[in-house]
């Protein structure tokens, strides 16, 4: 779900393209409101509110009664939709598990790392190499 | 002196917002900014109206801002009054700041750190000079920075942590009880910590910046020393009631600030190092260098100094640090008070009447 939930909506949009006719019932449709983020004084300490977030959620159920839950960041309702459809279909029996993961998450998964890993060697490249500096010419 | 309703100006008003829908679009022969342009390409800005609006959502932040003219604290009025349209979910779980992945991280205290001194994307060490190549609006080259072979060590040990590992600073204690919750509770003092620093992640940049200036000029004997600033990506995590487990439902960014500063001891305790702390969401740096300054200058009761500074009472710095608030009523000045001022006309004239008939009086006798 996490994956699923953290994966960019335009992303999301074109891996669940095939996915227009499943039939299901909203449980609850998509919404938008907040979460407030908590942090912790110097990072272990009392915890604080440091402020909201807007997040889309959603809930629906298979015409078989499978229920999947959507939780994205942002107000995208459609970006939510899809993530609860998803989740739906990879809890159902029988159903297209080892295919979703395969067309879906694992793409998803790639994008992330890919990111992360792209940001992670253009920060190693800013790391400082202290050298020492040698002073004057040393007296024999 | 009742007071007297005074109607009017509707059309006034009308033709007023549309003159700034005009102006907020200028000249229709320069194409219009996209919020997408704004969130990319004005991020530090995107990231302030995100940190001081108090909502982590950049397109709101972009539009508020598209919508401000660019002005930061309308842009942030415009994201405060959004958020009350809206339902709370839930709360997350604290972030965990050790676990970022971090993209800059540097300690003004210790050159030799665990993972090492990552500068990141930084304006420190730049001159500052206009660069009239941007002004050219065609790219000069790939604007694509270069990237090292292996990746950073995704998670780097908190630097403060090294010296915790030694007992030379204080500990930061889990504390209990319920979290104090400005969007819902009004402020009480004395402030608990929570308190605080809820209040000092929406406060107003400058007016931190100037306050934490303040410390360092006299006015509080801070002696701080930036222990380590971190920014980068943390995930945020809800445990909705319907699952009944934690899913990262985000990633966000934050920088993270923490001061080491002067040492305290006592009968029991030997010297320690004490600690501010600062977060903000996004990019904000000077934000957090000076959330921590003024974290620190308003434990003094706490760690048991005197209070004899502006930035030490909280009484003074709490209630003043919302931009909101303050924007509302030094703006208001500028509403009409015409019946107001005119009773305020009437007595001055009264008095000034008195006055010069006490003096007639007196070069009569």
């Amino acid at each position: 779900m996490g994956i699923l939930s953290r994966s960019e909506a335009d992303q999301l949009a074109s891996l669940t393209k095939g996915l227009t006719d499943v039939p299901f019932v909203w449980l609850r449709k998509p919404e938008i409101g907040l979460v407030m983020v908590r942090g912790r004084a110097g990072g272990t300490g009392a915890i604080f509110n440091l402020g909201e977030m807007t997040v889309t959620r959603c809930a629906l159920q298979l015409e078989d009664g499978t229920i999947g839950h959507g939780y994205v960041q942002g107000r995208n309702k459609q970006h939510a939709g899809r993530a609860a459809l998803v989740d739906a279909l990879l809890q159902q029996q029988g159903g297209h598990h080892d295919g979703l993961l395969a067309m879906v998450i694992a793409p998803l998964k790639t994008r992330e790392v890919e990111r992360t890993g792209a940001q992670g060697r253009k920060a190693a490249a800013t790391k400082v190499d202290f050298f020492t500096m040698v002073r004057g010419g040393d007296p024999e | 002196m009742s007071y007297v309703a005074v109607k009017g100006g509707e059309r006034a008003i009308l033709n007023s917002q549309k003159l700034v829908a005009e102006n907020r679009r200028g000249n229709p022969k320069v194409s219009e900014l996209s919020l997408d342009q704004i969130s990319e390409q004005f991020g530090l800005a995107v990231d302030r109206v995100m940190v001081e609006g108090s909502i982590y959502d950049r397109l709101l932040g972009a539009l508020a801002l598209k919508q401000a003219q660019g002005d930061a604290l309308e842009a942030i009025f415009l994201l405060r009054a959004f958020r009350t349209t809206l339902p709370r979910f839930g709360v997350s779980a604290p972030i965990d700041t050790g676990a970022m992945r971090v993209r800059r991280r540097i300690s003004a205290t210790f050159k030799d750190i665990p993972g090492g001194q990552v500068l990141g994307p930084t304006y420190d060490y730049v001159h500052r000079l206009l660069d009239f190549s941007l002004a050219a609006e065609v790219s000069v080259g790939s604007a694509e920075a270069n990237a090292a072979e292996e990746a950073l060590d995704p998670t780097m040990p908190r630097v403060i942590d090294i010296l915790g590992q030694e007992g030379l600073i204080e500990e930061e204690r889990e504390g209990g009880g319920e979290v104090f919750d400005l969007t819902r509770e009004p402020m009480t003092f004395p402030a608990g910590r929570d308190q605080r620093l809820q209040n000092l992640a929406r406060a107003d940049e400058g007016f931190l910046l100037g306050l934490a200036y303040s410390t360092t000029r006299g006015y509080g004997g801070a002696h701080p020393f930036v222990g380590e600033i971190r920014l980068g990506e943390v995930l945020v995590e809800i445990e909705p009631e319907e699952l009944g487990f934690p899913i990262a439902i985000a990633e966000i960014t934050v920088t993270e600030c923490q001061t080491i500063n002067q040492f305290r001891g006592s009968a029991e305790k030997p010297p320690q190092f004490t600690r501010g702390y600062g977060l903000t969401f996004g990019h904000c740096e000077r934000k957090a260098i000076s959330m921590a300054l003024i974290d620190r200058a308003l434990r003094a009761p706490e760690l048991g100094e005197d209070v004899r500074h502006p930035a030490q009472n909280e009484q003074f710095v709490l209630p003043h640090t919302d931009n909101v608030e303050a924007n509302g009523l030094i703006s208001h000045f500028k509403l009409p008070h015409y019946v107001d001022f005119q009773a305020e006309l009437q007595l001055l004239r009264r008095l000034r009447e008195e006055h010069e008939a006490a003096k007639d009086a007196g070069a009569t006798q």
